[in-house]
């Protein structure tokens, strides 16, 4: 389709006997952060390899900013900013040598792009001699993210930008890309965490190799409203045991310091609060975990 | 034991050159509690830990770990923790059995108790073939089943997870705790650190580090009324931002 940044038909990839990709079709339009949320395994970094023209798909097809990932792929490799989730820079490098080097390969200078990384690179600049290999983990995320936006790209592919980095540097990184995401450039994100779901304009949950589900937060949530109710007890062990014998309970799962229960349709949340040792019943709304869990058990079962 | 803390520190202190690492912090964890270890990256969770862990020595203060002293009785602490990281647990081209075998060993258990413990955890873990199959070819989450399963296999005192749960499903990552509760209703005591502030909701009392201090210390509902904070996402970041070091 003409002016989506990213179409992907039918894409399906093995790896030996692993159905890596299983029939992925989705649609990415202009300025907008779009994220792949599913956990490790789900195909996420092989569907990145596939866009980004590292790998080829055993059938179906895609396109990026117009062309096709396999008889294009020079094209894309100039119009794509790519972030891969293993830290990709030189640890023997300095900050600013990393910045310097990945603009070589593009054939530009820092100077004549350095409007499109200042606002993040001034944060790394009282660094800027540090050997990559010793910045914070934050830091070194900042520092990749420069390196694929220098040769001022028109798409940017991030492929777990944010694992293993702590929650400050988390919410700055993401504050970040709504920044960038102001001047128009779509950006295609992959996370593992459901909570960063809330950051992006549109997601797809992923899970062994297929889309579970598309559309903003909001769509999905409302589409998967379900009764859920959450139970706290003296000792949530032992009451989650006891939920679990409890007729008209269908499941019950610890959450942080809750436990969430699905119920049947009918189900009276008070016979809850008579079981011995439960402090508090309430009705809640599903989140984004919660809707994962009711989708991937569907797919199960 | 004379009292009931598994974990009694106090002002423990490790000092790199001139840079304090970890500076002076003080805490206690009784013993079948979960406790969760928070902190941004670089505020000294590590060091921290691998001084509990009886594998650095501290600079100044003291502490006991399992009643042993981790300064002069580090070989005892060893033996009577379980340790458990993301990064490293388990040797993926060894098989199910045979990492257990492996550990149970090193664990000092005897080659009858290891043939037991294999079965009850083939049981536990709901494993039937994948007991001869290499780790490596195992979804992540069942690897990290086990790895758990094999850093308790000795019945430790206390078992030290270092973000045990990045990047599993959410169905997985509850299960994983249902795990850990189940051990620590068993009496072992377990400490935790994570980067994500859902899984410190888990936890029975969290402490928050910041440049090397222990800033905040209690249960996760008494910290989110502290700091009139909806979740702990909010309390950590208010704490983390104050943050000197780089």
């Amino acid at each position: 389709m003409i002016g989506c940044a990213i179409h992907i038909t039918n894409v399906s990839k093995a790896f030996g006997t692993v159905k890596a990709l299983d029939g992925i079709s989705l649609e990415v339009n202009r300025g907008e952060i779009y994220g792949l949320l599913g956990p490790d395994g789900a195909g996420k970094t092989t569907l990145f390899r596939i866009l980004t023209t590292l790998l080829l798909p055993d059938s179906g097809s895609a396109t990026v900013c117009g062309f096709d990932t396999v008889r294009e792929y020079t094209d894309i490799r100039r119009a794509a900013g790519y972030m891969p989730g293993r830290f990709s820079l030189y640890p023997d490098l300095s900050v600013e040598e990393n910045l310097e080097f990945f603009a070589s390969l593009f054939g530009v200078k820092v100077s004549d792009n350095f409007d499109m990384v200042a606002p993040i690179y001034n944060q790394l600049a009282p660094f800027k001699t540090r050997k990559a290999g010793k910045l914070s983990g934050g830091m070194k995320q900042k520092l990749a993210l420069c390196c694929a936006l220098i040769h001022r790209p028109e798409i940017l592919f991030l492929d777990e930008p944010t694992t293993g980095v702590d929650a400050v540097s988390r919410s700055e990184f993401w504050d970040i890309l709504t920044h960038i995401r102001q001047s128009g450039m779509p950006i295609f994100v992959s996370t593992p965490y459901m909570d960063e779901a809330s950051r992006c304009d549109r997601i797809s949950l992923i899970n062994s190799g297929r889309i579970l589900e598309t559309g903003t937060l909001d769509e999905i949530l409302h589409r998967n409203s379900m009764p859920l109710l959450a139970v706290k007890g003296e000792n949530n062990y032992h009451t989650l045991l006891a939920l679990r014998k409890v007729e008209g309970v269908k499941t019950a799962f610890l959450s942080g310091e809750y436990i969430h229960v699905f119920t049947e349709e009918a189900f009276e949340p008070a016979t809850l609060s008579a079981i011995e040792g439960v402090r508090e019943v309430k009705v809640i709304a599903p989140d984004i975990e919660d809707v994962f869990i009711k989708i991937m058990g569907n797919g199960n079962s | 034991m004379a009292t009931a803390d598994v974990i009694a520190a106090n002002r423990l202190t490790k000092r790199f050159g001139d840079f304090t690492a970890v500076d002076a912090i003080t805490f206690n964890v009784a013993r079948g509690e979960i406790f969760g270890f928070l902190g941004a990256n670089g505020a000294g969770k590590s060091t921290a830990m691998r001084m509990l862990c009886g594998l650095s020595t501290p600079t100044s203060g003291s502490g006991t770990v399992a009643g042993y002293d981790i300064a002069t009785q580090s070989e005892l602490v060893k033996r009577h923790i379980g340790y458990m990281s993301q990064k490293f647990s388990l040797y993926g081209q060894l098989t199910v059995r045979q990492n257990i075998a492996l550990f149970a060993g090193i664990y000092g258990l005897k080659s009858k108790e290891i043939k037991e413990r294999c079965q009850a955890l083939a049981e536990s873990l709901d494993f039937t073939k994948e007991m001869d199959m290499p780790v490596a070819i195992l979804p992540l989450g069942q690897q990290q089943k086990l790895s758990f399963s094999v850093a308790t296999i000795h019945n430790p005192d206390i078992v030290f997870l270092d973000e045990p749960t990045g990047g599993v499903d959410p169905i997985t990552r509850r299960q994983f705790w249902e795990m850990i509760y189940k051990k620590a209703e068993e009496g072992t005591t377990v400490f935790v650190t994570t980067h994500y502030m859902d899984e410190a909701e888990y936890c029975g009392r969290v402490s928050i580090m910041v440049d090397g201090r222990i800033q905040a210390l209690g249960t996760p509902s008494e910290l989110k009324q502290e700091y009139h904070a909806r979740n702990m996402d909010e309390v950590f970041r208010r704490l983390a931002r104050k943050a000197q070091r780089q």
